[in-house]
């Protein structure tokens, strides 16, 4: 008892600090899990090697903490054995050797808040030196004393009576906080927004719509751009050498009605790569031009330096909502390769600029339109991963069609605005699956059924293997090379997370949240 | 949910008496837009739940299926429709409701005798109705409003064209090549539990399985095609009677 608890003081003590230079190094320090997705680049891969597919089948439960809400979403954080854990407005640092609370803090939703064609989530938290920032549901960036929860500053980064919401994890880089916005079926006019750390003062905004005057605008007609949407409702990635910042764009809106905004509809369904520094946009990618099937880009995007072609590349990799893999150049946003990694109806495939070849009467119709992926896409908000390792990209699918309707699209602010809407074929018509793709081929390397489409993230481990979950509650690791399972745990609820992974007492950890809980396993 | 708006749901609920009756038609263009994309362009569900069902979980009462589509579900992802006006809400409120229920047809056959023939062909040894019976098949006891007549005549002609979701027939051929049929109770991406004809349950993994088979086409409810054709009509009338109600 004794000597657990002085390490644990000790612990506490050291640090609990993530300085800039900390997060940039987080692949030599695998005990900790510093960002959303584990580092900079999007890859959600932990270096630790104490689980591999030999002892992973004597995984256990360590501890369990519980939640208010249900169909969590939270990645958590893990600093020097603190792990920090999220939820609609709130946050908590917790004890990560035994889930005790360190800290709790709240915030109070307001009455008339609506959360317009989603759940009231929150994805997770980021760090910086000793202060941890936090999105609210009514559109605040909040900055916490990491030790304390005492609250440093509060910043107002929209008006959620017109639908914005926050539900997305903070990215946090040299000084600054980045965040984005969730609401595009409310016909809200995106952003990606930059706060410096230490102040909460907004340095910059990227309009993910363009406004008049703005290169992009030409693909919207007469005022559809004010209520284009273009959320930013997923954390993006870093590369701190070309110092860009990489985000993922939602769908345009209305969703499903688009003879009402002819275009194309820049910049959703797209990855735009931002200056760091000044928010300008230095290139942009659309990966469904014109979308009409919600097929929001907003998934993390995963870099990675591979060998492409016979020279090495700055690469940036995309299992997309709408069913294509794309490998781009991130220097240059430059196309390199696109091919289906789900089942997908609605294009023939992509040209030499990565443009899709649509396939005629694919979009929603009065009478319904029957098209793979559904409106939840090939894949969702939950997190691929990438082993430099295997050097495949791991990305869970949801093989399940739609037929989609076209409906009148009324904009009244603040309201729901899709034009349309979809019946997805459910039960036994649908699955899931996790695939493993060679990264810069897209070429699948295996592939592990699941019984229906899923909503929870993967993650790789140097150790060999990738864990994963099902909405029917099953959490799995996966060898890394084969697909083979090894072990499986019943939750008892649906897993709609991202796992994470650290060590405790120098013992390797996984954790994933599962509805109202979080579990943590070790061996 | 705050107080003030359960004030409000009250206040809804006690509509004025001088109120237009609710449009169910426009219900349904309302609900086509605006709620569709969750619950499906025919309420039989996506994203959120069936709503063609004849009871709610969370909508005890008329009330309380206004203050659902008004306010949403707090913690859950049923948004309030605030932008509608009580009238909107109410017409959006019928159209559910029309959804959950198999209007009452005029039928050729008895009800009264149909009850009879339900007795004398041991439906009870499968199915529960009003509390008797067995819980092998679906629960009858509201049938009537949940079923139309063409699709509980069909059901008993020919049970394999119209099983119910949730009551798949499946064989498994365990690694010691047992054989196992029965209902599908539940599956997940590891496991399945089976309840054989004997009410057995088996948990079952799928590692240790050499064979399972999902029998879309198949129905352990034996076919009820011999039936006198005044039998059949009377015991579909029967059926179509059972609406929950006492
Ligand atoms: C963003 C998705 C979404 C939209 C849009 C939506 N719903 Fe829902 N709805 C849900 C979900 C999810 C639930 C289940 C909530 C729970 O059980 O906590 C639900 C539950 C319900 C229920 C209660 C069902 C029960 O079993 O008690 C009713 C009634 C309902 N919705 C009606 C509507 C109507 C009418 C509209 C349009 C005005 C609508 N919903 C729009 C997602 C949605
Ligand atoms: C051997 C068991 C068995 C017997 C006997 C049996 N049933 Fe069934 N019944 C089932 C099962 C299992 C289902 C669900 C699967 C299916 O429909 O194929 C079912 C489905 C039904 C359904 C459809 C219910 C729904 O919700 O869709 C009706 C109606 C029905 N039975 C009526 C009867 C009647 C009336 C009798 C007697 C004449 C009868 N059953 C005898 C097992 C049985």
């Amino acid at each position: 008892m004794r000597p657990a608890l002085l390490l644990l003081c000790a612990c506490l003590a050291a640090s609990a600090q993530a300085p800039y230079e900390r997060i940039l190094n987080s692949a030599s320090q695998p005990e900790n899990w510093l960002t959303y997705s584990g580092n900079y680049q999007g890859h959600r891969f932990s270096r630790l090697r104490q689980l591999t597919p030999e002892n992973v089948s004597r995984l256990q439960v360590k501890w369990v903490y519980q939640f208010r809400n249900p169909r969590t979403e939270v990645s958590p954080l893990v600093v020097d054995g603190v792990m920090y854990l999220t939820a609609p407005q709130f946050a908590a640092a917790v004890d990560a050797r035994t889930g005790r609370n360190l800290w709790t803090w709240e915030r109070p939703l307001p009455a008339d808040l609506q959360t317009i064609g989603f759940d009231r989530t929150n994805r997770g938290a980021a760090i910086l030196d000793g202060t941890l920032y936090v999105g609210t549901l009514d559109d605040h960036l909040i900055a916490l004393d990491a030790k304390s929860g005492a609250q440093r500053w509060d910043a107002q980064v929209a008006d959620y009576r017109l639908g914005h919401c926050i539900t997305v994890a903070p990215l946090a880089i040299r000084g600054k906080v980045l965040i984005g916005i969730s609401g595009g079926e409310a016909g809200i006019r995106g952003f990606v927004d930059a706060y410096e750390a230490r102040t909460g003062r907004r340095l910059w905004r990227f309009w993910t719509i363009p406004g008049p005057g703005q290169p992009g605008h030409e693909t919207w007609r007469g005022d559809d751009w004010k209520t284009g949407g273009g959320s930013t409702w997923v954390t993006g990635s870093y590369d701190p050498e070309l110092n860009l910042v990489f985000w993922g764009v939602g769908n345009p809106g209305p969703d499903m009605n688009g003879d009402v905004r002819p275009g194309d509809n820049l910049y959703t369904c797209s990855f735009v790569a931002l200056d760091a520094d000044t928010g300008k946009l230095r290139w942009h990618f659309q990966f469904t031009p014109h979308d009409t099937h919600d097929w929001d880009s907003t998934h993390v995007p995963v870099l990675i330096d591979a060998t492409f072609a016979g020279r090495p590349r700055k690469l940036i990799a995309n299992a997309n909502r709408n069913g294509f893999y794309y490998l781009l150049d991130r220097t240059s946003g430059k196309f390199l390769l696109g091919t289906p990694y789900a089942k997908q109806t609605w294009a023939e495939g992509l040209d030499e600029r990565g443009r899709p070849r649509v396939i005629p009467n694919t979009e929603p119709s009065e009478k319904g339109t029957l098209v793979w992926p559904s409106l939840q896409g090939g894949t969702n908000w939950f997190s691929p991963s990438y082993s430099p390792e295997t050097g495949l990209f791991y990305v869970a699918v949801r093989e399940m069609g739609a037929v989609y309707y076209k409906r009148e699209a009324n904009y009244k602010p603040g309201t729901f605005f899709p034009g349309g809407g979809e019946t997805a074929l459910s039960g036994d018509r649908a699955r899931g699956a996790v695939r493993a793709l060679e990264a810069t081929t897209g070429k699948r390397v295996w592939e592990f059924l699941l019984h229906r489409p899923t909503w929870a993230g993967v993650m790789a481990t140097a150790g060999g293997l990738v864990f994963g979950g099902s909405d029917e509650g099953n959490f799995f690791a996966l060898d890394a090379r084969t697909g083979k399972p090894l072990w499986d745990f019943q939750t008892g609820g649906p897993i709609t997370a991202n796992p994470v992974s650290f060590l405790v007492d120098g013992k390797q950890c996984v954790a994933i949240a599962a509805d109202r809980v979080l579990l943590v396993f070790g061996l | 949910m705050p107080l003030l708006s359960v004030l409000a749901a009250l206040a809804l609920a006690q509509a004025p008496v001088n109120e237009a009756p609710p449009d169910p038609a426009q219900g349904q263009r309302l609900f086509e837009s605006q709620c569709a994309l969750c619950h499906g362009q025919d309420g039989r569900g996506g994203r959120g739940p069936s709503l063609a069902r004849p009871r709610l979980k969370h909508v005890p009462d008329e009330a309380a299926l206004r203050s659902v589509i008004r306010n949403g579900i707090e913690g859950g992802e049923m948004p309030g429709a605030w932008q509608l006006s009580p009238h909107e809400v109410a017409s959006v409120a019928a159209y559910v409701r029309s959804l959950g229920t198999v209007r009452a047809e005029a039928l050729p056959g008895d009800p009264g005798r149909g009850a009879k023939v339900y007795q004398a062909r041991g439906c009870g040894s499968c199915h529960i109705l009003r509390g008797e019976g067995t819980g092998f098949g679906p629960d009858l006891t509201e049938v009537g409003a949940r079923r139309s007549a063409a699709y509980l005549r069909q059901s008993l002609v020919n049970p394999a064209a119209a099983f119910p979701e949730d009551f798949l027939y499946v064989e498994a051929v365990t690694s010691d090549g047992r054989k196992i049929r029965g209902i599908r109770v539940n599956e997940d991406s590891f496991t399945i539990q089976i309840k054989d004809s004997n009410r057995m349950f088996h948990s079952l993994r799928k590692d240790q399985l050499r064979e399972l088979h999902k029998l879309f086409h198949e129905s352990p409810m034996p076919g009820y095609q011999a039936l006198a054709s005044g039998e059949l009509d009377d015991l579909v009338a029967y059926l179509a009677s059972l609406r929950g109600e006492p």
